[in-house]
């Protein structure tokens, strides 16, 4: 297992500079650059401003050499600065030590995602295992019903619907934002209260989406499982139903759960930018749009080559875990 | 109001953003114009108190308050609320002093000698003088400076510091914006910035300035507090701390309004119409318009053989009901332009040839110019070529593809197809507008108060990446911009700015189409608002909440 891991890991370097190649090439295919903001239909730009300010973010080198630069720079670990007015580094964008940890971007984005993937979890696998149980009985519809109405539903739609029932009619819940004005005067409960309350109607529209995927993943694994002959074999040895569900069932069930979680680690730190611009909450899927809209490349390429780097761990640990958990494949 | 997000307001910023840009102009015919119960919300009988906080929200935030390195309108907006310029634009849009008392202009226009007010401190207590607005002025020219607004400066002949408060530009020939360019861009404190590279300094994300606001803590995302300057010169605001609060969704940040957790905000058309047209907004909100400083126009690629005959150009702007636009469009909430200023403001030239809307006259000028309809197909031909063309405009602006549409509906009655074509902003830039790739346009210009227009239509600034991309070539045009920025008299530049615009009204490059209006809306416990032609924040020092209505208590030590 070792040699695996090793080899497995050995293989990650060349895809790794693979993607961060594509990506530099493609992010600077697209038409625009980064003095744009600046330049752009601004008559008081002479072309050699114009060339001055290309010259200052060391657009004018060709592109083999402006890669070659940043990854002299990548390799030690460092992401440069970003190409927007404000000319802070990107790591200081994305994690910015003079914030405390609840304002940093990567944080806010991640601690949504972990929770909404909790809360899905939570409620997916038992609204699965329960409607594979029950198969085509009224509750097995109308749970149906009910996750594909998340899935379809607008996820903008619903946040601003549920904004104006909780926010403005019943006037219970913040709409906005990731606390309240008066925030620095509350106390630690109340700072954590306020929190939560702000966090209740992103994470309810964020999970209720996702809830659709993984509960009809779960029921038809479960499906396929206890029709096997050994749930036959412990049903026949007069073992109860729950602990034919619980303990036979679902452990073999949940097996291809490990691939899905390996694959959603580099989501944690993804964010849909139209969830975080709905509920004004500063996190990573705004920051990457940004980026892109003002063709910021060296904030573009750092995000991406985070999300490259997760992708790859995330498929090596999934990998790994399934080994650990499933014999036939270790022997295999 | 800064409506324009990262998308750089698809408008260009002549502007020179001086002051405090919260709003731009607005004009005084339009102060009967203010909706909402006036009568309760305004100035009234109440006693100004210290106090409360103003929460303005927005959906763009800012990226460095350092004037003269920002590019986007959210950055000026806050950084116009901590630096002064030397001078600013009085509510009649003369200019007027900030930071310098007064000056004087050389008789020839050459030189100009600002007297500097005495006893303005920076926030660290340092005195301001005449040393930080020429290490300003160095700072801007420099060539290690990334600004977009050095080619105002760069005319400056000479710079000196005559005394602590004494300072004197001289210039190589007149040029009349010159005076107006010495707004904030070019205030920094020596003090802080001498020696240092001023984008690494951090400086831009935590500035010293001497305004009537200071930044107080900047949590990115999500909103910048500023508090009053209780030694501002002009004295101490009434309002305690103004919040510049970032709420990307448009949808959202009007929700918020509604909720309580934001005090302004501007409008949209259907929001200022429809939906803030309620009991509850009437009672607790009030309302302003005024015309922005911006103009949206369809212009027509000259070198383009559809369009080189001027009567084809006059029969279009024939076949156009500008009042039609206005009322669809903008729901009403602006005016039709006849040329490319604000109408009510000095160099606005109100009897230009208008072009009313009337399908004979446009089918006419087409008869006359050889298009007629042979084939009877519905559309006209001229040798056997039909008349088609491509309006092109920048995606994600939802008004100018309405105005397209209803263009595009207005020509097929005169028998020309037009298609239209939405183009992402820097695609649309760099494929069409600079490769000249098009045919006609729709799209905007944000305009300075200044009536200077010389990079837009003098026929030397056809180049690539210039901006009179329509190819526009008029000696006459030509000889009056060089005369409107050379000379300080303003009865000689109204002159010429009049002249230009009957030139451009005859020979119509453009068909200007319609100028919006700002809609800003504010909380009506916010008193002291006074609408005036440069807005309603100019005076936001005097904005004030009576004791009784304050709703958040004094945060300020």
């Amino acid at each position: 297992m070792l040699g695996y891991t090793l080899k497995r890991l050995l293989e990650m370097i060349p895809t790794f500079f693979g993607i961060t190649l594509l990506s530099f090439f493609i992010i600077h295919l697209a038409p625009g650059k980064p003095t744009d903001v600046l330049a752009d239909m601004n008559p008081k730009i002479t072309p050699e401003a114009r060339a001055k300010l290309e010259q200052y973010y060391g657009l004018d080198k060709p592109i083999m050499i402006q890669y070659g630069l940043w990854l002299k720079r990548i390799v030690k670990l460092d992401f440069g600065e970003s190409f927007s007015t404000d000319r802070r580094p990107v790591m200081e964008k994305i994690w910015d030590k003079k914030q405390p940890l609840s304002e940093r971007r990567l944080f806010i984005t991640f601690l949504i995602n972990v929770l909404s993937m909790l809360i899905i979890f939570i409620f997916a696998i038992p609204i699965g295992v329960s409607s594979a149980t029950h198969q085509y009985s009224i509750y097995d519809k109308f749970t149906t019903t009910f996750v594909f109405l998340g899935f379809a539903i607008p996820s903008f739609w619903l946040a601003l619907l549920l904004m104006m029932l909780f926010g403005i009619h019943l006037d219970w819940l913040p709409i906005s934002g990731l606390k309240s004005m008066n925030y620095d005067s509350l106390s630690l409960a109340g700072k954590i209260w306020d929190r939560a309350n702000h966090l209740i109607l992103p994470l309810f529209v964020s999970s209720f989406g996702g809830l659709a995927g993984l509960s009809r993943y779960m029921r038809s694994n479960m499906l396929e499982v206890i029709r096997q002959d050994y749930i036959t074999t412990a049903r026949a040895k007069g073992l109860p139903e729950r602990s034919v569900i619980y303990r036979h069932a679902m452990k073999n069930a949940m097996l291809p759960i490990i691939t899905l979680l390996g694959l959603s680690v580099p989501g944690l730190i993804g964010g849909s930018v139209i969830f975080e611009n709905i509920f004004g909450i500063p996190g990573m899927g705004q920051l990457f749009f940004m980026g892109v809209m003002t063709r910021d490349y060296p904030l573009i390429m750092g995000i991406l080559t985070i999300g490259a780097f997760l992708t790859l761990i995330g498929n090596l640990l999934a990998d790994l875990g399934y080994m650990f958990a499933d014999p036939r494949i270790r022997a295999g | 109001m800064n409506r324009t997000f990262l998308k750089k307001s698809h408008i260009l910023f002549i502007s020179l953003f001086l002051s405090f840009s919260l709003a731009s102009g607005c004009k005084k015919s339009e102060e009967g114009k203010e909706t909402s119960s006036s009568s309760k919300a305004g100035t009234g009988n109440f006693e100004p108190a210290y106090g409360d906080t103003l929460v303005e929200g927005s959906i763009g935030e800012p990226s460095i308050l350092v004037p003269m390195l920002a590019g986007d309108s959210a950055s000026h907006s806050v950084a116009g609320m901590i630096f002064n310029g030397l001078v600013k634009y009085d509510t009649d849009l003369s200019v007027t002093g900030d930071l310098a008392e007064s000056w004087d202009i050389s008789p020839d226009g050459l030189v100009i000698t600002f007297h500097l007010r005495k006893g303005v401190k920076w926030f660290d207590g340092a005195d301001f003088t005449a040393d930080d607005v020429m290490f300003g002025y160095k700072t801007i020219i420099d060539e290690k400076t990334p600004t977009a607004y050095k080619e105002d400066f760069l005319q400056v002949k000479k710079a000196e510091v005559l005394d602590s408060h004494t300072f004197r530009v001289s210039y190589e020939k007149p040029f009349a914006p010159a005076l107006t360019s010495w707004g904030n861009l070019v205030v920094l404190p020596k003090h802080l910035l001498e020696g240092k590279d001023i984008t690494k300094t951090g400086f831009g994300r935590n500035p010293v300035g001497m305004g009537q606001y200071r930044l107080e803590k900047w949590t990115p995302g999500q909103d910048l507090k500023l508090v009053s300057n209780r030694d501002y010169f002009e004295g101490r605001p009434y309002i305690d701390s103004y919040v510049y609060r970032i709420i990307p969704d448009p949808a959202t940040l009007f929700l918020e309004l509604q909720a309580g957790g934001v005090d302004m905000m501007g409008l949209t058309p259907v929001q200022y119409t429809k939906q803030t047209d309620t009991g509850f907004f009437r009672e607790n909100f009030r309302k302003f318009r005024y015309p922005v400083f911006s103009y949206t126009y369809m212009g027509f690629n000259l070198k383009s053989p559809l369009f080189k005959d001027v009567r084809v150009r006059k029969a279009i702007a024939h076949a156009i009901n500008k009042e039609e636009l206005v009322d669809t469009v903008l729901l009403g909430i602006g005016k039709p332009a006849t040329g490319p200023y604000v109408p009510d403001t000095w160099p606005y030239n109100p009897v230009v040839p208008k072009y009313e809307y009337s399908k004979e006259k446009a089918s006419n000028l087409l008869r006359e110019s050889g298009w007629s309809d042979s084939n009877k197909d519905g559309i006209i031909e001229k040798e056997g070529v039909p008349f088609e063309f491509t309006i092109l405009t920048n995606m994600g602006n939802q008004q100018r593809m309405n105005a397209a549409t209803i263009i595009q509906q207005r020509l097929k009655e005169i028998g020309i197809k037009a298609e239209i074509r939405a183009v992402e902003w820097s695609t649309f830039i760099n494929e069409f507008i600079d490769k000249r790739r098009f045919q006609a346009v729709i799209l905007g210009w944000s305009i300075g108060v200044d009536p200077d227009q010389y990079d837009i239509w003098h026929s030397s600034k056809i180049g690539e990446k210039e901006f009179n991309f329509v190819s526009y070539n008029s000696p006459e045009v030509d000889a009056l911009l060089e005369k409107g920025r050379r000379t300080f008299d303003i009865g000689e530049r109204k002159k010429a700015y009049y002249r230009i615009q009957e030139i451009l009204a005859e020979e119509v490059p453009y068909i200007f189409l319609y100028v919006p209006d700002a809609m800003p809306i504010v909380h009506s416990r916010f008193k002291g608002i006074k609408p005036t032609p440069i807005g309603i924040s100019y005076n936001f020092n005097k904005w004030f909440v009576p004791k009784e209505l304050q709703r958040h208590s004094s945060i300020q030590q």
